[in-house]
């Protein structure tokens, strides 16, 4: 069979003219770029795929979807709405409400999701974060953030393939980076977002590294973030930084909600504060 | 602190529990170092026993170390739980201020730390436990660059340990602790060259 829109897919454009493509799209915003100036996220929907998220923390606001991980009847991993879980059984490591009250931060008008991936009961289970990932893509949230990454070989081109879906579905995956040179996904993939931690104090600052793997670099170093029971903690990691990423996305799609990942990534590059605009035709430095 | 809501006697099931004499000497040798590198109040390694899905603590050094060797509580909760499941270290400050580990360590030890570094004990692709270092010198706890030493230095004695377990069946007891010690002192002797005198002797 040779259809050019098997499963709504276009392989080809045997059966298809240019106006059968005719499709609206956003443009990136008007340089030079002003993240400030940028929405607060309203109507974008933020998934954070984590340890899960303490509802009603006051730094993390309404979760509007609170979802976990859990094996099934026949024991094969699904994900089930978990209702809102206040302190105790929400999060049991802190981690993911500390991603979401980063976002809510960035982004006070997102609407946040959370699906627990780690915790009790999923210690290191690569599985359960296929399970999560898998099922945020499918949903076709506009933004999901993922402060993990694993370093197991036998997942690598399962989530490659998920991190391909998403970026061809609309969905900005945005992903933690190591701060050393340990080989782990997907932040690796160039079909997500990559962040690290930079070592300024300026709690808007994000910048873009000329050599990647690594794209993006934000407030990660001595940051105070939403913990468990209500509190806050002073904090330092890779994966504080990739919430602070993905409430920028969550923003720009809020005044420009036809941005495509690619065009979302494209518009961070030229907000970065190292980046400046050359005159035409010149390269480099110059 | 959230992250241990029930501090338990080790029972000594599970091979976290296990652990050799050459283990011992090597683990209590990563936590002297560990401590003596950020200046702190006390190190511990924490082991994951996969059979009970907890973390044991394996070695101490100072504050705890007489009582919590051998204590466990359930993986996957609180700070060192996250670096467990993650494989990612991370510094957390201000914890007495907010009154964590104020329920259960605190309970265990009569010692409440303010600040607590963590690091995975990673090897290939697996994490075998979590290196915790409590209270820290202050220039230890907001600082990328002395959270990547620690996970450098936990990457290395997760290799060591490796190499002991992986070694233990196939060589006498003797060789297998002079190895590991071998190579936790070389990585002591490059790591203290490189540390200011102030932050390898207080806390």
């Amino acid at each position: 069979m040779t259809t050019g829109t098997a499963g709504g897919l276009t392989w080809s454009l045997r059966d298809r003219s240019p106006e059968d493509l005719a499709m609206l799209a956003d443009t990136v915003p008007d340089l030079p770029a002003d993240p400030s100036a940028w929405s607060g996220g309203g109507g974008v929907r933020v998934c954070v795929v984590d340890t899960g998220v303490e509802c009603g923390h006051p730094s993390v606001g309404s979760v509007q979807g609170s979802y976990e991980v859990a094996p099934g009847p026949d024991g094969t991993l699904g994900v089930v709405d978990s209702g809102p879980l206040p302190d105790g059984a929400g999060d049991a490591c802190g981690h993911g409400t500390a991603c979401a009250g980063i976002v809510r931060r960035v982004a006070p008008d997102c609407e946040l999701y959370s699906v627990r991936v780690l915790g009790e009961g999923f210690t290191g289970s690569g599985e359960a974060l296929l399970t999560g990932l898998r099922w945020a893509v499918d949903q076709g949230f506009d933004v999901v953030n993922l402060s993990l990454s694993t370093t197991r070989p036998k997942f690598l081109e399962t989530l490659r393939a998920l991190a391909d879906q998403a970026f061809f579905t609309g969905t900005t995956l945005v992903a933690s980076a190591h701060n050393t040179p340990v080989e782990s996904f997907p932040w690796r993939f160039s079909s997500v977002i990559s962040v690290g931690t930079h070592r300024e104090d300026d709690s808007g600052l994000f910048l873009y590294n000329p050599a990647p793997p690594v794209e993006f670099f934000a407030p990660g170093q001595n940051v105070q973030v939403a913990w468990t029971g209500g509190k806050t903690i002073r904090t330092t990691g890779n994966s504080f930084a990739t919430p602070f990423i993905s409430g920028m996305c969550a923003r720009l799609l809020g005044t420009h909600p036809k941005l495509t990942p690619f065009q979302i990534k494209h518009a961070l590059y030229l907000s970065a504060a190292n980046v400046r605009i050359g005159e035409p035709g010149t390269r480099g430095e110059a | 602190m959230t992250q241990s809501p029930g501090l338990v006697p080790a029972t000594g099931a599970g091979t976290a529990t296990r652990a050799g004499s050459a283990e011992h000497d090597l683990l209590q040798s990563v936590v002297d170092t560990a401590r003596a590198i950020f200046g702190a109040a006390a190190s511990s390694v924490l082991l994951h026993d996969r059979d009970t899905d907890e973390l044991v603590f394996q070695a101490v050094a100072g504050e705890g170390e007489e009582s919590l060797v051998g204590s466990r509580f359930p993986a996957g909760r609180g700070l060192a739980g996250w670096v467990l499941v993650s494989g990612e270290p991370m510094i957390a400050d201000d914890l007495r201020e907010q009154g964590m580990f104020a329920k259960d360590v605190a309970k265990a030890t009569g010692y409440v730390p303010d600040a607590l570094m963590a690091a995975p004990l990673a090897h290939r692709d697996r994490v075998l436990g979590v290196l915790e270092v409590l209270d820290p010198a202050q220039q230890s706890r907001s600082s990328l660059s002395e959270l990547d030493l620690l996970a450098l230095f936990a990457r290395q004695a997760a290799a060591a340990l490796a190499v002991i377990t992986d070694r233990r069946q196939e060589e006498p007891p003797s060789a297998v602790r002079a190895r590991g010690l071998e190579l936790v002192a070389a990585l002591r002797d490059v790591l203290l060259e490189g540390v200011p005198a102030q932050g390898a002797n207080e806390g």
